[in-house]
């Protein structure tokens, strides 16, 4: 009995924090269908956001620049971060530590501190704000979600598979993509998908980095704040949302099948 | 070999010194100098005055709420989910990680539509004969919006250091005659400090720097530094004072780290 109702407490807990977390989503889900502009009234149910979200050149710009942005700043950081994280990985334990302790400090310091300094440097160089110095930025917040997720699952390896490659007559490159690369694979995707999710979602850095006219959806919206958000924008969002949900359940659902296959082989 | 592996960690080492540590250098830099180069400290004191003194204040005094919310909604959390075994980790993306891909400053403005005079959620409690909620453009507002965007940034790291935690500890310490409180306060816990403390940090220094949540839920009347900061350098173009109240912000930040470091001796356990 007495587990029963601390089970029972449990759940109520765990579904009273997921309402806290998914209430404001479910908010701009019904926001996105609500035929009345403002933010404040229900208008009735209409799906006419969804069709003139299309014809938003603006939306769909910052949309453009949003994901381009997001797919290569968190590819060069995936490809320098796992460079970077077998180098640190062969290092002694001084260097290693001053290593980590420099990757550290895009993560702990603040945003608006990193934001400011990267804006400072470009200025500094007199480089013209806008595409560049924005995906330079956001590499450079990147590359330590990639080196911290690469460097448990390259402890793990054992070097003795990779030298024995060698010996057995396999270029070091060889060798790495097929002994090393395989081992670590979880480390590096997770890495990639923890940089993309940090790049799609960055507003600070962005907003010190950009140039006049240069858009990511983040800044969009921070400038509509004040103007009023268009409604297409939380079509938009909730598109993404539920294209992400889809997409999760589909990898989370595959390697289940996978493990169950090997298990019946 | 060992040549080898120095060229390859050449391309991070130019990135982390061009990007990181130079801009840091940048900020030093302007923080001591006027605008004719000349060696100053009023960036410095520019702290003391009393609007800027006053947001800071304000703004250590909320992310240590904020900090204290977390932490106390969180380690339950964590723990419920930690022993819950099922499937975990593609879960805990599944709640934590998802609502990131809605964007943070549509989720926060949205905090705004619920908590509204006429909002969602005083429509519930008006229905229920239960008195308004008047929070919006509040402090109050400020830690909520805190509390819900960092979150996941406390549960996470806790989560970790507690499915790390050896059963057979915990068994042997009931098989010694500990009860389930003193289980909790003198195994589990400690254990479960590394979490706790980059938990701290992950939350504390994001919350005491922020500028967007304190513009888009307190009303652009409450100012925390962040605020301050973030109008020194779009609005005012003064790099300088911006660069002087930026380093000051460092402190509190080294200051914390510092102190968290001390705890945490296995190092950042948020992935």
């Amino acid at each position: 009995m007495k587990t029963k109702s601390a089970d029972f407490l449990k759940k109520l807990y765990v579904t009273l924090i997921f309402i806290f977390l998914y209430a404001p989503i479910v908010t701009l889900v019904v926001l996105s269908f609500n035929s009345s502009k403002t933010r404040a009234k229900w208008g009735g149910f209409t799906t006419k956001w969804y069709f003139s979200l299309f014809k938003n050149d603006q939306i769909m710009n910052a949309l453009y620049t949003t994901i381009i942005i997001a797919i290569l700043s968190s590819l060069i950081a995936t490809i320098l971060g796992t460079i970077a994280s077998i180098a640190i990985n062969s290092m002694n334990r001084k260097l290693r530590s001053i290593y980590m302790g420099v990757t550290n400090i895009p993560m702990l310091n603040a945003d608006i501190v990193t934001g400011i300094s990267l804006m400072l440097l470009f200025i500094a160089c007199s480089v013209r704000f806008g595409f560049g110095t924005v995906l330079i930025s956001h590499i450079t917040f990147n590359i330590p979600y990639v080196i911290l997720s690469v460097m448990p699952k390259l402890k793990q390896t054992n070097v003795s598979t990779y030298e024995a490659a060698l010996d057995l007559g396999a270029t070091p490159l060889f060798a790495f993509f097929k002994v090393v690369f395989p081992d670590i694979f979880p480390g590096v995707l997770s890495g990639f998908m923890l940089a993309f999710t940090m790049s799609l979602d960055d507003f600070i850095i962005t907003h010190f980095n950009k140039g006049p006219g240069f858009d990511t959806l983040s800044t969009k919206i921070y400038t509509e704040v004040k103007k009023g958000i268009k409604p297409e924008m939380y079509a938009l969002s909730t598109i993404i949302f539920v294209s992400v949900f889809v997409l999760l359940i589909l990898v989370n659902s595959l390697p289940d099948k996978t493990k169950e296959d090997n298990k019946n082989k | 070999m060992k040549n080898k592996k120095n060229l390859l960690a050449a391309p991070y080492t130019i990135w982390a010194a061009g990007f990181i540590l130079i801009p840091l250098v940048l900020v030093l830099y302007y923080a001591f100098t006027t605008k004719s180069g000349s060696f100053t400290i009023d960036n410095i004191t520019a702290i003391t005055s009393s609007t800027n003194i006053k947001a800071l204040g304000l703004s250590v005094l909320l992310s240590l709420i904020s900090t204290v919310i977390c932490l106390i909604l969180a380690y339950p959390l964590a723990m419920i989910l930690a022993s819950s075994g099922v499937n975990q980790s593609s879960f805990m993306v599944f709640i934590f990680i998802l609502p990131m891909w809605m964007n943070f400053l549509l989720r926060t403005l949205a905090w705004q539509t619920l908590l509204e005079k006429t909002g969602v959620i005083n429509s519930i409690l008006k229905s229920l004969n239960l008195p308004a909620l008047n929070i919006i453009n509040t402090p109050y507002a400020i830690i909520l919006g805190m509390v819900y965007n960092f979150l996941p940034f406390m549960v996470l790291p806790i989560y970790n250091s507690l499915i790390k935690i050896d059963i057979n500890v915990i068994n042997a310490a009931h098989d010694l005659g500990a009860n389930n409180v003193q289980t909790l306060s003198r195994v589990i816990f400690p254990l479960s400090l590394p979490g706790v403390i980059s938990g701290i940090t992950m939350v504390f220094v994001p919350a005491l720097t922020t500028f967007v949540i304190s513009d888009l839920l307190g009303g652009a009347k409450i100012l925390l530094i962040g605020n301050v900061i973030e109008q020194e350098f779009k609005q005012a173009n003064n790099w300088h004072t911006g660069s002087g109240l930026s380093f000051v912000l460092m402190i509190f930040i080294v200051i914390s780290i510092f102190i968290t470091n001390k705890y945490d001796k296995e190092g950042g356990s948020i992935i």
